[in-house]
């Protein structure tokens, strides 16, 4: 990789039912480098991370999106699922008639004998074993979903994981599961083996920095990145003094 | 016997003109009437290779009927092959149980109203032949009992009478598989009569598929007593010119209790008219109607009627419905009829396309386009039953199965 990017936008604009949501946006992120986005809520993170999964309804009307080196700004989801982007929702639907096991089964791309034994393993370790037998989502509490989410995502393996609010609505106990199961995604459990895989976090707690070590912070507010830096310090930050302190920080 | 014999002949004859209540007309002088024919009791290795064939896309299997408590086979008008594997099943064309069972009389046209049109009148002036099953009091059948109907003459008209009885406590598991020839037409008119007695379970799962160019025509009443449970599993995949169908269950005892589900596909130049009816008139009976219909281009009317005239009685019915493609018609009708507090009745209905949010969902995992369509429909089709035997579930998932090659 030229610049060393996994993930590079640039001047990204975004729109969702002809609103504009996103203005000229910039974003990269390293192999390897796990990054949180903090920001109020309607800020943009969801738009942002459904522009880069690339859903249609999010329209991009300017700037591109860059991944492994190949503009995918107008690459179909799937392609780019293909590709090596991942997302785990906020928000999932449910599906109807299709169960856990069989969705986890085409997270995992394969169907060797080996597939089933590590769908198996794979729920047990997301303590989503009883799950399986289960319509996606339906019916889910808050935690569960969230470990669904996770679940399908390890199976799926993506080089970059876009993760929306996984610990929100994920109560103490779970929460460390929760954070284990981001590692693993990350492959910061085997860190000489996968250490390239990246993360972009959504989070309103930052809870999830006690479990997961990201190096780089940011704030999306309005449409735009407004602030970068560690998270921890911006986590304190906005405990301390709200968002309000990042828009005059900003007209600094 | 002679006097009741008399007075259906008469009642047939007068509705021998009379359209049915629903769907398009058939005109069935265009067809050949032929009257039944004696049954015959052949081998199942002289049925021809083809009508295997059929009949295994309709889960009848007649090479290897060790997992079958009993097994009937009808060609055109003609039982080929009729036998019970099991102690206190019977298995026997109607033709032959009326001639054992005096009693023949008070089942006989006795659920099913042999003037209810012109093609309940067909099926009696040809005196139809079909299929009698019982079930002894207290018997349960280890394995399903099947049926294949088979229709391999063109341009002819398939009449075919069948008889169900489950005596008291008893429970009888049946697969029905009704098939033609390729490409020919021809017309099937199929009256069933099911009479479950106190205590006694039917499921009774049917399989279709037909030829581009047949016409079908089933009756179907039940009646239910006291604590008995009836189950009707019909699948239909395979293109049919036109199909029309109302079954009626009649809960008359306490706490009976009848299910339908139904999965229907109508491909282009199909009409499907099909409906359930349950008529709840004893204390605590209850019914669930579940359909899923899609349309890749024909015209469906998925009917449910539930009517409830006493306490404790309860009804849920169901449609959901997928168009599929540019075309198709999918109406839902469904109706429920409380006649005094104390019932509970319920419908649901939608009718639309995937949901493209749930699609996407699927795409962002890696599916393809195609691959996430496909598994959404294929779980749509998925209709978990309740209480329906292993072996009958696995049965239905593989026809549903077989016929979703065609649909995608
Ligand atoms: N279909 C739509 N039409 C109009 N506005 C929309 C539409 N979808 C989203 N928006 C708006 O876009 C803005 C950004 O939404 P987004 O979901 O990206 O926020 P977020 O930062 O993820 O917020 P939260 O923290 O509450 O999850 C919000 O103001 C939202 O109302
Ligand atoms: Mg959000």
């Amino acid at each position: 990789m030229s610049n060393g990017n996994l993930l590079e936008i640039n001047n990204l604009t975004v729109s969702v039912d002809d609103r504009e949501i996103l203005h000229n946006l910039n974003l990269s992120v390293k192999p390897g480098e796990t990054a949180v986005i903090f920001g109020p809520n309607g800020g943009g993170k969801t738009t942002l991370l459904m522009s880069i999964m690339g859903f249609p309804r999010y329209r991009v009307i300017g700037g591109s999106i860059k991944f492994k080196e190949q503009d995918i700004t107008h690459m179909p989801v799937d392609e780019r699922a293909r590709l090596g982007v991942g997302i785990s929702f906020q928000r999932p639907p449910v599906v109807r008639g299709v169960k856990m096991r069989d969705m986890v089964l085409a997270c995992l791309r394969r169907d060797d004998k080996e597939a089933e034994r590590i769908v198996d393993e794979l729920a047990q370790k997301s303590h989503m074993s009883n799950f399986l037998g289960r319509n996606i989502n339906a019916g889910f509490s808050g935690g569960e979903t969230k470990r669904s989410e996770m679940l399908q995502l390890l199976a799926q393996g993506p080089d970059l994981a876009l993760l929306d609010e996984p610990e929100s609505g994920v109560d103490l106990e779970n929460i460390s599961l929760i954070g284990q199961l981001i590692n693993e995604v990350l492959g910061k459990i085997h860190p000489i083996r996968e250490r390239s895989r990246s993360g972009l976090i959504i989070s309103h707690t930052g809870h999830i920095l006690d479990y997961v070590n990201a190096r780089t912070g940011y704030v999306l507010c309005g449409g735009q990145i407004i602030c970068d830096g560690d998270p921890h310090d911006i986590l304190n930050t906005i405990k301390d003094k709200g968002y309000q302190e990042c828009v005059v920080c900003l007209k600094k | 016997m002679l006097e009741e014999i008399k007075s259906c002949r008469e009642k047939a004859i007068s509705a021998r003109d009379k359209k049915a209540a629903s769907g398009d007309d058939v005109d069935l002088d265009k067809y050949e009437s032929h009257a039944a024919q004696a049954p015959q009791n052949n081998t199942i290795a002289s049925i021809s290779s083809d009508i295997k064939q059929a009949a295994l896309s309709t889960g009848v299997m007649l090479d290897d009927q060790s997992q079958r408590s009993g097994t009937f086979v009808q060609i055109d008008n003609r039982p080929m092959h009729s036998a019970a594997a099991q102690e206190g099943i019977e298995v026997m064309a109607t033709s032959e149980a009326l001639a054992k069972y005096a009693w023949m009389k008070d089942y006989l046209w006795k659920a099913v109203d042999v003037d209810t049109d012109k093609f309940t009148a067909h099926t009696e002036l040809n005196q139809a032949d079909g299929y009698f099953m019982r079930a002894l009091p207290g018997v349960k059948t280890t394995y399903p009992v099947q049926a294949c109907l088979y229709m391999s003459r063109s341009r002819a008209v398939q009449d075919v009478h069948n008889i169900i009885i489950a005596e008291e406590g008893s429970e009888l598991h049946i697969i029905t598989g009704c098939s033609a020839a390729e490409r020919e037409p021809g017309v099937h008119l199929g009256i069933s009569e099911f009479f479950i007695k106190r205590g006694a379970k039917v499921t009774f799962t049917m399989i279709h598929s037909w030829s581009p160019d047949v016409e079908v025509r089933p009756r179907t009443c039940a009646i239910i007593e006291q604590d008995g449970l009836f189950m009707s599993n019909y699948v239909i995949m395979r293109p049919v010119r036109s199909l029309q169908s109302n079954p009626t269950a009649y809960c008359v005892g306490k706490n009976a209790t009848v299910r339908f589900n139904s999965v229907i596909v109508a491909t282009p130049g199909s009409k499907i008219d099909i409906g359930s009816r349950a008529i709840l008139s004893a204390k605590g009976a209850k019914t669930e109607m579940i359909a899923r219909t899609i349309s890749t281009g024909g015209e469906i009317i998925s009917r449910g009627y539930i009517e409830a005239s006493e306490l404790e009685t309860k009804g849920h019915l169901e449609c959901r419905g997928l168009i599929l493609g540019e075309q198709g018609i999918i109406h839902a009708i469904p109706e429920i009829k409380g006649c005094r507090a104390g019932v509970d009745l319920s419908h649901e209905a939608a009718v639309g396309k995937i949901a493209e949010e749930e699609v996407e969902y699927l795409m962002a995992r890696g599916l393809s386009r195609d691959e996430a369509t496909a598994a959404i429909i294929r779980g749509f089709l998925k209709v978990d039953i309740q209480g329906l035997p292993p072996m009958l579930n696995a049965e239905m998932q593989k026809a549903v199965k077989q016929s979703e090659a065609d649909l995608f």
